[in-house]
């Protein structure tokens, strides 16, 4: 019964979806106000009924309904509830319900924080985004029903992936999701204006915040993936230039750039045309990802089931979004008209010239993802294009960039004067340069990459803190005082630029001085990396709610003194019995150390991994301080007004129908 | 024309996607097409005592079919296999990959036997040997013992139609 209301309710939600995309744009365009009014109700309808189907999913999922063909699939009865629970959007058809109820979500947020905005722009906007709920509802729909029941009812399920059972995972993908199709904001902003032709820079304004908020997501959401990747995998690794991250990586540079130029675009009124670019390729980027990652064009380890008519309806959805808004651009490009001229040496030619690199990055990527299936396509081969592609372009292409960055904020606007900056900067220009130089002096060989990395590192550092030192050198007050007094823009901007300086600094010397054994280890043997001494205690059998763990003991000691325990396991599931490797990690600020368990030998010897990864911990603080910049930046004191205003006016509109 | 650029590139893509969608990026092609099908002798699942070696299918034409009771889709293609060793067409041979839990013996007394041998390949080496990718794949061998194609994934009615059945002709003739 519950599976079938959710299939009734999706089928109500794709109805919704349709009247709330169709009545406010044809109400947008003929000005009838009747039509436009449409939108708000019929925006939080869909998602409501969206909801309601995603509730009769989970409750399947908790319920341990194994006649929802789903749930047999992806759940088992011994599954933890928690696990149950993520489950819902663990497969494929869970996962695009998963898009269709953030994308519910997304809309419901911008006709509630929208009171301020001319209704035609909102009626807009609504309805574009409406445009792509039905797309993914009918794609639902039609190909992937998440309720499909089967009989006779099998006695248990096949369990959820092993890989996904991880704390890690319970938020990653949700928080990916917001990042993804919160573009879709920008997206349906962008559209609107090209839709009215009134290309003027009220629309970067407003689009502004949903932008940061949705790229706060990305980036939190790929640093857990990241993250993810490093515990679960069992080989230390945490990035692997697979499909998918790509998939997750390109969008991510694009609102990068996206987050840039709307800058430009608001407070100048300059770019106009490639943000409206940038904001269209930001969210046509995640429709990409989720069509690589849902039709098996390319192999990865996220690759669900391969099914062509999936394929072949995404990428003609994919036709319609992109290809018309696209064609959409170029027919209004020759409306928008750039405001506010600049010299080649301004805060502007300097955010151009990191978008123009951004891009090229993205560009990088994005041919490193597809030119296997290029190759494949054209009847030239079967390749596979790794990581070390990606590590020979995408770094050099990103180090200006770096360079760039620890600049721009310091420029003004329009035009700026190089002498005068330079005199600003040689302090930190020497100090980057001295410890590019001598850092690596005090390891074995002096290594180019370290030494670029490093420089980079403290020059984007260094110009935070020049940053800070200017904006408060005419301020009053104490520091703490004066400090607080900074916009919370600022800070937003700043922090995320440290994360950046640390996130590099990490990369640079976990990928370069990381030290790693795999050996053959019987109980009572010892081994011993950077320092550090691993003594194998041996391996005992611990069950697990729905696997059975080798649980491996091994102490950690550091010149006689017990630095840490560690227990590696290797799980067998039970309904699967895929074998899992759960890696230990002893944590701390300036190093990891990590073991994972191999294969079991002959006479209780077990192959053992171990690892020294010094800095690694940087690269997930910068990933967090990314998504802290984000809030900061999103949650300025100007957008709060707006906020608190538009909240103000929904209670005052409850008060009077009340 | 500059404001076209992104919809021509998309278009390009698109018409890419749209090839790539038919194609299979796991259909890896094997590099040992034309070459000699690796020597081995293994015990067989059905006599423990008894061993299989390729040696022993010379002047045949004969299939090698690689599979494991914990794979999912090679419980799918028995059923195929079995129609396969019913029509009695081309002997098949299995080789048992990586069974940890020694679950071969009952999987095939339980739901038949379509092998005239099946070599139990406990170590997994003699897959490795053959650049095995995933369970399950079916090489076709022809009589002096050269691999002529190796399939990937389940053996369904259509490839047997269009891929097996043509080749076998051929090389029986």
């Amino acid at each position: 019964m519950i599976p079938e209301l959710g299939n009734f309710a999706l089928i109500v939600a794709l109805l919704l979806a349709l009247i709330q995309s169709i009545l406010p744009l044809i109400g947008a365009h003929r000005g009838n106000a009747t039509l436009m009014a449409v939108a708000r109700p019929a925006a939080q309808g869909q998602f409501a009924f969206v909801a309601i189907a995603f509730g009769c999913l989970a409750y399947s999922f908790i319920s341990h309904d194994f006649s929802v063909i789903n749930v047999a699939h992806n759940s088992f009865s011994q599954l933890p509830k928690i696990y149950c629970l993520t489950a819902t959007w663990g497969s494929h058809e869970g996962s695009i319900l998963l898009w269709a109820l953030i994308l519910g979500f997304w809309t419901t947020a911008v006709t509630v924080f929208s009171r301020h905005l001319p209704d035609e722009m909102v009626s807009r906007v609504v309805g574009v985004m409406g445009l792509i709920s039905v797309g993914f509802l009918a794609f639902m729909l039609i190909t992937s029903n998440p309720f499909l029941r089967q009989f006779p009812i099998p006695a248990d399920g096949n369990d959820l992936n092993p890989l996904l059972q991880d704390p890690g995972m319970v938020m990653h993908p949700p928080m990916l999701y917001m990042g993804y199709v919160g573009f879709s904001v920008a997206f349906a902003f962008a559209i609107a204006a090209l839709l009215s032709g009134k290309m003027d820079a009220a629309w970067a304004r407003w689009s502004r915040p949903w932008t940061t908020v949705a790229w706060m997501f990305l980036s939190g959401g790929i640093t857990l993936g990241s993250w993810w990747a490093y515990k679960e995998l069992g080989w230390g690794g945490w990035w692997f230039w697979d499909p998918t991250e790509n998939a997750s990586f390109m969008p991510w540079l694009a609102g990068t750039a996206l987050i840039h130029s709307l800058a430009v675009t608001e407070k100048r009124g300059a770019f106009k045309a490639w943000t409206v670019l940038m904001a269209i390729a930001a969210f046509s980027l995640s429709l990409l990802g989720t069509f690589l990652v849902r039709s098996g064009v390319l192999s990865s380890i996220h690759a669900f089931a391969t099914d062509p008519a999936r394929g072949v309806f995404i990428l003609g959805f994919l036709g319609v979004v992109i290809g018309g808004s696209l064609a959409l651009f170029a027919w209004r490009a020759p409306r928008m008209l750039s405001g506010g001229g600049f010299t080649w040496f301004s805060r502007e030619a300097l955010l151009l010239a990191n978008n123009v690199i951004l891009l090229a990055a993205l560009g990088t990527v994005l041919l490193g993802t597809l030119y296997p299936l290029l190759m494949d396509t054209l009847g030239l081969g079967k390749i596979s294009v790794g990581p070390p592609y990606f590590n020979a372009v995408f770094v050099p292409v990103m180090a200006p960039a770096f360079f760039l960055m620890g600049v721009g904020p310091l420029l003004r606007w329009k035009q700026a004067s190089l002498p005068d900056l330079a005199t600003r900067l040689k302090w930190a220009l020497a100090i980057s340069l001295a410890v590019g130089l001598i850092v690596p002096l005090t390891q074995k060989g002096f290594n180019v990459w370290v030494s670029l990395g490093l420089m980079l590192s403290t020059w984007i550092a260094l110009t935070v803190i020049e940053g800070f030192r200017e904006r408060l050198k005419h301020s009053q007050g104490g520091l703490f005082g004066r400090l607080s007094g900074l916009p919370r823009s600022y800070w937003g901007m700043q922090i995320a630029h440290f994360g950046i300086a640390l996130g590099v600094a990490g990369i640079t010397v976990v990928a370069n001085y990381q030290t790693e054994r795999d050996v053959k280890m019987s109980p009572g043997e010892h081994v011993e990396l950077a320092g550090y001494s691993f003594v194998f205690q041996g391996v005992s059998q611990v069950p697990g709610p729905n696997y059975v763990a080798a649980r491996g003991e091994i102490e950690v000691s550091r010149n006689g003194s017990r630095v840490a325990l560690l227990y590696p396991e290797k799980r067998t599931y039970n309904a699967s019995g895929m074998p899992m490797t759960e890696a230990a990690i002893d944590p701390n600020f300036l190093r990891d150390i990590y073991v994972s368990l191999g294969e079991p030998l002959d006479g209780g010897a077990w192959a053992v991994r171990v690892y020294y990864k010094p800095f690694i911990n940087w690269l997930w603080l910068g990933g967090a301080l990314l998504a802290l910049g984000g809030f900061l930046a999103a949650s300025d004191r100007r957008y709060r007004l707006s906020l608190r205003k538009a909240v103000a006016s929904v209670y005052a509109q409850a008060g009077a129908r009340a | 024309m500059k404001r076209w650029l992104p919809l021509i590139l998309f278009t390009l893509l698109s018409a890419v996607l749209y090839v790539g969608l038919h194609l299979n990026p796991r259909e890896v092609p094997s590099p040992f097409i034309g070459k000699p099908a690796p020597a081995f002798t293994l015990p067989t699942v059905e006599h423990p005592d008894k061993t299989f070696s390729p040696a022993q299918m010379q002047g045949k034409v004969w299939l090698l079919n690689v599979w494991a009771p914990w794979c999912v889709a090679c419980r799918q293609e028995h059923e195929s296999l079995l129609q396969i060793a019913q029509m009695g067409l081309v002997p098949l041979v299995g080789l048992n990959w990586k069974d940890k839990g020694r679950e071969a013996t009952a999987l095939l007394a339980q739901s038949g036997d379509p092998y005239l041998a099946c070599a139990e390949d406990l170590s997994g080496m003699v897959g490795i040997d053959y650049g095995v990718t995933g369970t399950p794949e079916t090489y076709v061998i022809d009589k002096r013992g050269l691999v002529r194609m190796k399939h990937i994934g389940p053996i369904d009615a259509e490839a047997w139609e269009n891929k097996f059945m043509p080749l076998i002709k051929e090389l029986n003739r």
